[in-house]
């Protein structure tokens, strides 16, 4: 690899990195789709759940938090032949990120004042309702920054779907690279691509910070 | 943890049903090794308003905390209308109650909480029709023209589509009656409700009280350092030191002249605060 750019090269690697960026875009959205809905599940399970199985559960999610994402993508990838790399791919960082996801909602669940659950008990709401309609709208608005900020960290962790042979962006760029011998161009644009797609989504959040305060 | 009721646990407690709205039968209640209720019995008649005074850490918040279910008894009943409240009938036993009972046993219940509690998250007409829709199964039209009448009657018809925290900690306090009173209760408990209330505030949510109690049956239990509010609104008066009532009586006479000297120095330090 030596140092000299190629506008070229550049605009030739654009196209076959935007066709990467399709997944690695369709990965995030689903894989955070997915790790927000579980986390929410996980969260409330922990609360609602008899003790034993609340530990299990607990437990469940210790072992996914502390295993290592490649590990689990080879491990399923290879476990379950008969689904594709992306789907696989989607679920996987879809899980390993529902247990990040299920401590941010924990802690927004847990500032939730307790005088917001006494009203509902005086008020004879189901425990349905009062999930749904008073504790959850006022837990997930406070962690919305920090639901944002996983979004980010899961968008950043695309990459290791490499491990399972999804052309995501990078893996694009890997390939375009070794085409050509020449792994400047399309790697710094995958860079620069990661970059311009992060910054405008932190900001996001860090609006909707502002705007969900009470 | 929950015992099941009575000394020997399986016998049904007598006089379940003497007429009374509520009725505690040696009542315990324990925190840690602090015994706040010490084998408590009192009983309040339908439509009675009762005012609980004594000094703080009495017991007097943990007695309308037992009735909302919001704590467990360790020992003895509680009965609301001739039907154990802490407890369910299972045959001739009385065992804890369950949580399903227990939802079914608070609608006769309403609370005012010292802290407001209205939902953030829903504006006033949503925390007023919220349990009247999704608990009692109205309408929404049908819950929406209740509260409409009560946000009349606490004097905040223009504030329906506010938001909680758009309102002074009066007007907050007056919505959260409203809302305890969207539901129906038979018993309404209001807990020191103008305690965390600005001095100028107070005079309206006790005006809003005082015509409930003018203007419904609905039997009160209050907890209040407002004497001249528990002189007003109440037909009798619990004095409350370490769990157990010291004295009790017509307001009339426990103001004037407590029997008491326990009665007595509360009264002289609440009224020299005032």
């Amino acid at each position: 690899m030596t140092v000299d750019w190629s506008w070229q090269r550049a605009a030739d690697a654009l196209p076959v990195l935007l066709e990467g960026f399709r997944i690695t875009l369709l990965a995030t959205v689903l894989g955070f789709v997915v790790a927000a809905v579980l986390g929410l599940v996980v969260a409330v399970a922990r609360r609602s759940l008899p003790k034993v199985l609340a530990t299990a559960l607990s437990a469940v999610v210790q072992f996914i938090r502390l295993t290592p994402l490649v590990v689990q993508l080879l491990f399923v990838y290879y476990l379950l032949p008969q689904f594709s790399a992306l789907q696989i791919g989607i679920a996987v960082l879809g899980i390993h990120y529902s247990t990040y996801m299920a401590e941010v909602y924990r802690a927004g669940i847990d500032a939730v004042p307790k005088g917001q659950w006494e009203a509902c008990r005086a008020l004879s709401l189901s425990p349905m309702r009062t999930w749904r309609a008073v504790i959850l709208p006022q837990a997930v608005r406070r962690v919305v920054p920090a639901l944002g900020n996983y979004a980010v960290s899961l968008f950043k962790d695309t990459p290791f779907l490499f491990t399972i042979s999804v052309v995501e962006m990078v893996t694009a760029a890997q390939q375009f690279g070794a085409r050509n011998f020449q792994y400047l161009e399309p790697l710094t644009l995958a860079g620069l691509i990661f970059l311009i797609a992060s910054y405008p989504t932190s900001l996001l959040v860090r609006r909707l910070e502002r705007r969900l305060a009470y | 943890m929950h015992k099941e009721a009575g000394a020997d646990g399986d016998s049904l407690p007598a006089a379940s049903s003497d007429g009374s709205m509520i009725r505690f039968d040696s009542v315990v209640k324990r925190f840690g090794d602090h015994v706040v209720l010490d084998h408590l019995d009192f009983t309040v008649a339908p439509g009675e308003r009762v005012t609980l005074i004594g000094p703080s850490g009495s017991g007097k918040t943990t007695i309308l905390r037992l009735l909302m279910t919001l704590e467990k008894i360790d020992d003895g009943v509680v009965w609301v209308k001739g039907e154990p409240l802490s407890h369910e009938r299972k045959g001739t036993r009385l065992v804890p109650a369950s949580e399903r009972y227990l939802r079914t046993m608070r609608r006769s219940i309403g609370m005012v909480f010292q802290q407001f509690n209205l939902f953030p998250n829903m504006n006033v007409m949503e925390n007023l029709t919220e349990a009247p829709v999704h608990v009692l199964g109205r309408s929404k039209a049908e819950a929406r023209d209740r509260a409409r009448e009560l946000l009349a009657m606490v004097g905040l018809s223009d504030k329906e589509t506010a938001h909680p925290t758009q309102l002074s900690g009066g007007q907050q306090q007056r919505v959260a009656i409203a809302r305890a009173l969207a539901m129906d209760p038979e018993i309404l408990l209001l807990d020191e409700v103008t305690s965390a209330l600005d001095p100028e505030l107070v005079a309206d949510v006790l005006d809003v009280l005082r015509r409930i109690a003018e203007t419904t049956d609905i039997t009160m239990l209050i907890v209040t350092h407002e004497m001249h509010f528990a002189r007003d609104v109440s037909d009798r008066v619990l004095m409350f030191d370490r769990g157990r009532i010291v004295e009790e009586g017509p307001p009339e006479r426990i103001f004037t002249s407590p029997r008491e000297e326990r009665t007595r120095k509360f009264l002289d330090a609440v009224l020299a605060g005032e």
